[in-house]
């Protein structure tokens, strides 16, 4: 189901982008983009360079060589929270959430990057800084009404279970109402159900709000239904990329998953 | 040679013994931190603890005399006139090994999974709790412990490095404590010791297993509890070595504990699993604040020896926060 | 079975996240405050003031302190005597060398050169975490307590190398040195510390505590999600620092009226500042309150009865509550590692069911 927003301009590109540890290396020469308003799907097998792909994104890693666009603009060495600054969000393959606060204050949180008074006025709190938390406690009640977890807004996110954690950490994302959302397996370790809740809100976003996504995910049942379209990684090369079914079909991909005979 | 010189070699040397005492207080902090990733505040008071606790059986005093007679209203101070050195050890050690026992039944098994700042903050409440038990079981006054070490200055030294100062200048020879000198043997037997055990004995090889890989290590079937009591108990005999030295050479009072916490800049500097490490950041910062004393001391008031481990640590830490021996970190989301 | 919520509906976010969202609590606390402010001052004595009320009150301030560091921020230090100390010689030397300067005045100010000091030493917790930022606070301890010592200057020259506050007067009434009467340096501590209390949640309840939060539960996905660790720390060591610094000003000027860096600000100081905050709640205004007087008042309270009541002697009774103080702090951190304030908050959902507790 392609959801047809796309208009053509990379919202996002990579071009020739290699990353290493030491001596490991974990991405070797890798160039895609995502465009405006599409969900962009990077799969691969265990090991592939997935995680370390989103790393580079939102600056977490810095590449030895290649360069990161990010809305029309070459971008310079960032520290990670000045990226989230520009615009780009993301959760976890393991959940990072704020296990001390409460699903209120992780959303909050979210919205870190859209708050600025200064100390002074946050240690009056009347005035400035009241007003502020209630705008933007506003924006984060939207999304608590969209995720449907009205129910938890106070609970400590430490005591939620493991799928619900999933969803507030979705909405901490969202709350930044990015340009760019990056999804590190958001249904992983779900069961049918929680899967097809998560799909729905994934898609709701997408649709409601115009957000650019990019996503792994290793049920490809998933991503062959939700994404535009799809990057596959291998040892940290790019083994494929296209339309869903034109990857499905590709035998590098085929080779990849299922291991190929050398017989 | 000149006297600058000689003077300078004298406070190397010098600073070199009391980094051997440092090492030896952090090798007790290694231990524990290799196996059970716990930074046991504590080893510092283990040290005082088992020096009073020694001095206490040698003596034949009478366990909390002084609670009793308080309560009770008798006079007790004194079972016997004293035992062997010896044996005394051998009955400390015991103790200690009971302590092993005693911090990781009702302390540490409650404790696990938690964060690494938790436990720490659970060996801060550990080492006041001992530091009150070993003063109430023994009394708060200085005492002298005096197991049969050779101590005082060699004159055999002095007369040599006279020889080596040049013709006429005005110099009375080197002063080095004998004691130090067995301290440092001793050290070095201990570290020999240690890690043959570590390499060839099965609960050495255990140990090793535990450090690498906790879970690893359950699943093969080594006992963490088990593990960890033996840990502590080596652990606690490295402080009644440490507490041997450190006693036999300036008695044993409250503020041992307190020098024992140089230990840890010692473990910022060597890295905090590495026991080469522990022994050369111990040389690194005894050399260090003797020299630092020496030359620039005087100029700003002197007593440097307060912090300059502790800010050479923070400098340290600035450029390397590793530690000299460990890897560089790689944070991973 | 008074003690209900229900039925004390919010119908804005406003109300929502007010400091004391159940009216029962509201009007109790209200209530308290009045009480501190316009009952107590007239039955003050000597006796209370010296030896219970002002230690508590400046206490708080400092657990408040480093409750924003450790319980917050989730950087542990050992160095808050230090910080004290660095607030004692502060107000000296503004007191000394402006004589003229209002006391409100050269307490804050101590304060915020405590916050510069504490930037300095907060700079290391951009690279190190854990214990090994704690070693590295041990490095302020040692070496604030050693330059108070050593620089003449900041004792003013005095031959015994001690420093005493000289008198000073708020509206015509002294506040410090030995003419103060009781009620007016307790009004005068009891401001600061009912005023920078409810600065401190105003501070931990928006976007500031929640960096902090957020750096103390997971740093690494705090900085991808957009909080600067550079600040976030920076402000958490500052701000903590002044706290401290204000507690240590008003410790030696108000409380002390004359110190000596060592015995005043030692190491034992860190670890009760810290003791204070493990037992009273980490990450909690209110614990650090009832940390502060749980951790000042039990030592009292046993020495009055084992040594006022047995007669037992003061040293050995001294070594008890060694022992009893550790023993308190792995008890609470094995069985309520969120402190008297987690207890407190259990027994008050306990009483808000009660008589029905199911």
């Amino acid at each position: 189901m392609n959801t047809a927003q796309n208009t053509g301009d990379a919202l996002l590109s990579l071009k020739n982008i290699s990353l290493s540890f030491g001596g490991v290396k974990a991405l070797t020469d890798i160039s895609f983009d995502i465009l405006k308003g599409e969900i962009r799907a990077i799969i691969g097998p265990n090991g592939a360079g997935k995680s370390s792909m989103l790393n580079v994104i939102n600056g977490f890693y810095h590449p030895q060589q290649g360069e990161v666009w990010f809305n029309g603009s070459l971008r310079g060495p960032l520290k990670p929270h000045e990226i989230a600054r520009q615009g780009i969000a993301r959760t976890f393959q393991n959940i990072a959430l704020f296990k001390g606060m409460s699903t209120l204050d992780n959303l909050m949180t979210g919205r870190i990057t859209k708050m600025n008074t200064n100390i002074f006025w946050q240690a009056i709190w009347k005035g400035k800084a009241e007003k502020e938390e209630l705008e933007h406690r506003e924006k984060v009640e939207h999304i608590i009404d969209f995720l449907e977890i009205q129910a938890i807004r106070k609970t400590p996110v430490g005591r939620l279970p493991y799928g619900l954690q999933k969803r507030v950490e979705l909405g901490r994302a969202l709350a930044a109402e990015s340009k760019l959302l990056l999804l590190d397996e958001p249904m992983a370790g779900m069961n049918v159900e929680e899967k097809e809740d998560m799909c729905r809100f994934v898609l709701d976003v997408h649709e409601e709000f115009g957000t650019t996504i990019a996503l792994i995910e290793h049920d490809m049942g998933v991503v062959m239904d939700i994404a535009d379209r799809v990057v596959v990684l291998d040892y940290g090369k790019k083994i494929g990329d296209g339309y869903p079914d034109d990857v499905r079909a590709d035998q590098n991909v085929i080779d990849a998953y299922l291991g190929v005979s050398h017989d | 040679m000149s006297p600058m010189i000689l003077n300078t070699i004298e406070v190397i040397l010098n600073g070199l013994m009391a980094g051997v005492m440092y090492a030896l207080v952090a090798l007790g902090f290694v231990l524990i931190f290799k196996a059970s990733g716990i930074f046991n505040y504590a080893q510092g008071v283990m040290a005082l603890f088992a020096a009073l606790t020694l001095v206490g059986f040698q003596t034949g005093q009478v366990p909390f005399s002084h609670l009793i007679n308080v309560v009770f209203g008798t006079n007790y101070h004194h079972w016997s006139s004293g035992i062997n050195s010896f044996l005394a050890i051998l009955l400390t050690m015991l103790v200690m090994v009971g302590l092993a026992w005693l911090v990781e039944r009702v302390v540490l098994r409650h404790l696990v999974n938690q964060e690494q700042i938790i436990l720490f903050m659970a060996t801060i409440g550990l080492a006041f709790f001992m530091e009150g038990l070993g003063d109430l079981m023994w009394g708060a006054n200085i005492k002298v412990l005096d197991v049969g070490l050779p101590s005082g200055g060699s004159f055999w030294w002095e007369d040599v490095t006279r020889e080596w100062a040049s013709e006429g200048s005005e110099y009375y020879g080197m002063y080095i404590d004998v004691l130090d000198v067995w301290a440092a043997g001793i050290a070095i037997v201990l570290v020999i010791a240690l890690t043959i055990f570590s390499q060839y004995t099965k609960t050495g090889r255990a140990l090793r297993a535990v450090a690498d890989d906790h879970q690893a290590a359950l699943t093969v079937g080594i006992s963490l509890r088990t593990i960890w009591v033996v840990v502590w108990s080596i652990a606690g005999f490295v402080a009644l070595v440490a507490g041997i030295m450190w006693g036999s050479k300036s008695g044993i009072q409250f503020s041992l504990s307190l020098i024992a916490l140089k230990a840890l800049p010692v473990l910022i500097l060597g890295g905090f699993t590495s026991i080469p490490g522990a022994i050369i950041g111990g040389l690194i910062i005894g050399v260090g604040e003797k020299l630092f004393e020496f030359g620039i001391g005087p100029l700003i008031g002197g007593a440097t020896e307060n912090w300059f481990a502790y800010v050479l640590a923070l400098i340290f830490l600035m450029f390397r926060p590793q530690g000299l021996f460990g890897d560089k970190i790689i944070e991973r989301v | 079975m008074f003690y209900r919520e229900s039925g004390d509906f919010k119908s804005s976010y406003a109300a929502d996240q007010q400091t004391f969202p159940i009216k029962f609590d509201r009007i109790a606390i209200y209530a308290f405050v009045a009480f501190l402010f316009l009952v107590v001052p007239f039955f003050i004595n000597d006796y209370w003031e010296k030896s219970i009320i002002l230690p508590v009150l400046v206490w708080s301030l400092a657990a408040l302190g480093l409750n924003i560091l450790t319980g917050y921020c989730g950087q542990v230090s050992l160095g808050t005597g230090g910080f004290m100390a660095v607030g004692a010689y502060a107000s000296y030397k503004l007191t000394t060398s402006f004589p003229e300067m209002n006391m409100f005045l050269v307490i804050i100010m101590s304060g915020g050169i405590t916050a510069l000091v504490g930037i300095v030493f907060g700079l290391p917790s951009l690279r190190i975490k854990g214990f090994y930022l704690a070693v590295a606070t041990l490095a302020a301890q040692f070496f604030l307590v050693w330059l108070f010592n050593k620089v003449p200057w900041f004792y003013n020259y005095s031959a015994s190398g001690m420093i005493t506050v000289p008198e000073r007067t708020v509206f015509g009434v002294a506040v410090t040195g030995s003419n103060a009467p009781p009620w007016a340096t307790y009004l005068f501590c009891l401001i600061f510390v009912v005023v920078f209390a409810l600065i401190a949640r105003n501070l931990t309840r928006g976007r500031l505590g929640r960096s902090w939060m957020a750096i103390r539960d997971m740093d690494i996905a705090a900085e991808i999600i957009g909080v600067a660790p550079l600040s976030a720390k920076l402000s958490a060591f500052a701000i903590s620092s002044f706290y401290i610094g204000l507690s240590g000003a008003l410790f030696f000027s108000i409380y002390l009226g004359a110190a000596e860096p060592t015995e005043a600000f030692g190491i034992d100081k860190s670890f009760l500042v810290l003791f204070m905050i493990i037992i009273g709640g980490l990450g909690s205004i209110f614990g650090s309150f009832i940390g502060a007087a749980f951790m000042f008042l039990l030592p009292v309270l046993f020495k009055n009865i084992m040594v006022g009541g047995f007669g037992w002697p003061t040293d050995m009774v001294q070594h008890l509550i060694f022992m009893l103080v550790g023993g308190l702090i792995m008890f609470f951190l094995i069985v309520e590692p969120h402190g008297l304030a987690q207890l407190w908050r259990v027994t008050k959902e306990k009483l808000r069911l009660w008589p029905f507790p199911h």
